[in-house]
């Protein structure tokens, strides 16, 4: 439970610091967010998806359902980081490059530690596949709160992205 | 004869160094941060020798600094003044965030949050670990970067930019800020570490009957403390993050078109307010951080000397939330003369002149607590009654500097120095003196000297305000900090006799806490044993241990809690323990409300 609290809490900490970044910026380039990072909005909010039902099927007792739904997960996961570069070198290819604006910059410094927390997110889901895969098959409690951990720490990682997404939006506006 | 050497070796590095044990883990807080305080010291005497005497040889020196002191053809030893700027800097770095932060903190809420909550040890024992060793590595990477070249970074502990984004605007702004950084990011994870474990620990691993209405006032304000450090740290680390793209990736967060070196930098749009308001945006909590353990160890301290409960246990929580939240909202009356705009500084200045009233709150309960008490004058009650002055002679400096108009005076000048210096260095190190000299029986099993002791307060008590109260005079005529020199300035001549009387203090300060060093290190090995397990008759659970407890705190089971912590003079008794069941007709001071 401790771990659950301390990533809250410590995830809390660097979404104050995101959204006081944002708060004081002056003198703003305007440029349009390319249209992969919505197409990836779905891609992450689907791997949420998979993941909620492969927590239900562990719970249920439905080994290789939850395997499948994790494994699929993590490509999802996968997926997005390798579309949020994509989007990126668009971004650069728009002209919009790391140093022409701090508009820009702080794109993409705040997508890239976004990236850098999804990575980490996919570390733990790494582990969680290493459990699923190598430890025999047991729904108990203690596997299902370590389990209940991971699935906490890739739904708020994937709710910051939609919070940051929204957030560049409006700024856009 | 070699294995069972092997085998020893192995036990003292698993019991004293790779330890999980909280109460190890807070006796290497407080030796590294004693030692950080011995640098940091040592540091300010070198600039304070400069400043009290710029015409005097500094040729003995150079055994220790070497090239910073340079000698002229007459022989002559002077500070090199971008080494002057660079001790500055590493002063109040290394006791700003070595010291206060970790070495108060670190030290006292490892050591108390289990013992007083009735906890075996930390929530997780392994993350408190390498708490410690992320600070250790910080430590290490301060001091080496004492040793470039170049040497440290030298542009203030604030490191704002320019100076700290532009690698080739200073000698330090170079390599030196780089491991400024390294250090810096380092001890942010070692400080969110500590202060998740804290939180978590409080949380969830109290002792049966302890309710959070029972709490000494020592774990809720360690409990708060950590809360605020959890939230604000991040905050300084992205603030770096961005320094970071600034200095390497060609960013332009904080710059713009600058000229260095008599070139146009090729930035645009940055500006380095930006940063100011990310770094005070923690820098204003983190003086909380430190000062606010300090105040939960001097309310535990007097309540126990004083043998009364604490006044007003609940204002006592209350006014900490209180100026934890206050501290958040207050940070721009850091900046201002940066040009913020003077509508939004009377929202500051407001809510600044507000924490005076929790802190107000706090200082007269303390006074409550003292008053009419049969008062038992130990180094540690000392110390907790020095704190109590410190704090209201400092705080109502800040009433004069929170105020946005009298501040565009007193910006950057010896008043700001007096005023920081005295309400949260000098009353923070007074509540950490008073949690070593009380709680070293526990630590060590035996007790410190009382007679140094009691040397040592009355020596600091009048030699810190020897030091920082002709400040607030020379301050107040305008004499601005962390200038290197002042001849040039014919309005300041008449200082100089008052600058050298500042410095001969800070050197009668300076050996006195060499005394202090001397009487921790003798009394670990050879101070007076302690016999009892708990000589300060104190209610609280740390006490209920074995002197010398192992791993795990409590041999047996581990006791319950029946009642609040502060049971002192009730009825008949003189202290009733936190493990005493209630009477039949005795209501609880903590939960009964």
């Amino acid at each position: 439970m401790w771990i659950g609290i301390g990533s809250i809490v410590m995830m809390f900490g660097s979404f104050t610091s995101a959204y006081v970044v944002r708060r004081a910026a002056g003198n703003w380039y305007e440029f349009k967010l390319p249209d992969i990072f919505f197409y990836n909005t779905l891609i992450l909010l689907l791997s949420s998806v998979t993941l909620h039902f492969s927590y239900q099927a562990f719970k249920k007792g439905m080994e290789s359902r939850y395997k499948s739904l994790l494994l699929a997960t993590v490509i999802l996961g996968l997926t997005f980081v390798v579309l949020q570069y994509v989007g990126w070198t668009e971004m650069t290819a728009m002209g919009a490059t790391l140093t022409i604006n701090p508009s820009s910059s702080f794109i993409y410094v705040i997508s890239g530690l976004h990236a850098a927390h999804i990575l980490g997110g996919i570390g733990a889901l790494t582990v969680a596949m290493v459990h699923a895969w190598y430890l025999p098959f047991k729904p108990t409690a203690r596997r299902r709160q370590r389990f209940e951990l991971v699935v906490q720490y890739w739904h708020f990682v994937d709710l910051l992205w939609v919070y940051l997404l929204i957030f560049f939006v409006m700024q856009a506006l | 004869m070699s294995i069972i050497m092997t085998i020893s070796i192995s036990q003292t590095l698993t019991t004293y160094i790779f330890t999980l044990d909280h109460k190890v883990i807070a006796r290497q807080f407080l030796i590294t941060g004693i030692f950080w305080a011995f640098m940091g010291a040592a540091m300010s005497i070198i600039f304070r020798l400069q400043l009290g005497f710029p015409e005097a040889d500094m040729g003995w020196l150079r055994p220790i600094l070497g090239k910073w002191i340079m000698v002229d053809a007459a022989g002559i030893g002077k500070l090199d003044p971008e080494f002057y700027y660079a001790l500055v800097t590493m002063h109040g770095t290394i006791l700003v965030f070595f010291v206060l932060t970790a070495g108060l903190s670190g030290t006292f809420s490892n050591l108390l949050i289990p013992l007083q909550i009735g906890a075996r040890d930390m929530a997780s024992p392994l993350l408190n670990a390498f708490s410690y060793w992320f600070f250790f590595l910080a430590g290490v990477t301060m001091f080496l970067s004492l040793f470039l070249s170049t040497g440290p970074f030298s542009g203030g502990w604030t490191a704002y930019p320019p100076l700290s984004a532009v690698p080739a605007a200073s000698d330090g702004s170079g390599a030196g800020m780089t491991m400024w950084i390294i250090a810096m990011a380092m001890f942010v994870v070692s400080a969110l570490l500590g202060g998740i474990n804290y939180i978590t620990t409080v949380l969830n691993m109290r002792t049966k009957g302890m309710g959070l209405w029972r709490m000494p006032l020592t774990i809720w304000a360690f409990f708060i403390t950590a809360i605020i450090g959890v939230l604000s740290f991040p905050v300084l680390l992205s603030g770096v993050l961005l320094l970071v793209f600034d200095r390497g990736m060609g960013t332009s967060f904080y710059l713009n078109e600058l000229v260095v070196g008599g070139q146009i930098m090729d930035r645009v749009g940055g500006s380095p307010i930006l940063y100011q308001h990310l770094f005070w945006f923690l820098g204003h909590p983190e003086v909380y951080i430190i000062i606010l353990p300090a105040m939960g160890i001097v309310s535990e301290v007097l309540s126990v000397h004083a043998r009364k409960p604490i006044f007003g246990y609940r204002a006592m929580v209350f006014s900490i939330l209180a100026i934890a939240f206050l501290s958040f909202i207050v940070w721009a009356h850091h900046m201002f003369m940066s040009g913020v705009n003077p509508f939004i500084s009377n929202f500051f200045v407001i809510f600044t002149l507000i924490i005076a009233v929790p802190s107000a709150v706090k200082v007269f309960n303390w006074i409550s607590t003292i008053y009419g008490s049969n008062f038992r004058f130990t180094s540690a009650s000392l110390f907790a009654l020095g704190f109590v002055s410190m704090f209201i002679s400092g705080g109502l400096t800040g009433i004069h500097l929170g105020n946005s108009a009298i501040d565009i005076q007193m910006h950057d000048t010896y008043f700001v120095v007096a005023h920081f210096h005295i309400v949260m260095g000098v009353a923070a190190f007074f509540g950490m003196f008073a949690g070593i000299y009380q709680w070293f029986p526990k630590m060590f099993g035996r007790f410190m000297n009382e007679t140094l002791g009691k040397i040592h307060f009355w020596g600091t008590l009048v030699g810190a305000y020897m030091v920082f109260w002709p400040m607030h005079y020379i301050g107040i005529a305008g004499v601005p900090r962390r200038y290197y020199s002042l001849d040039n300035f014919d309005s300041f001549k008449h200082f100089v006799g008052l600058n050298q009387f500042i410095t001969v203090a800070a050197i009668l300060v300076f050996f006195l806490q060499i005394l202090f060093i001397i009487n921790f290190f003798y009394s670990i090995f050879a101070g007076r044993k302690m016999t009892v397990k708990n000589p300060w008759g104190a209610t609280t659970l740390e006490w209920t241990t074995p002197i010398n407890p192992g791993h795990g705190n409590w041999p047996g089971k581990i006791p319950t809690v029946q009642r609040w912590a502060y049971d002192y003079s009730k009825g008949d008794e003189e202290f009733i323990p936190q493990i005493v069941p209630l009477g039949k007709d005795e209501h609880d001071h903590g939960e009964g409300h």
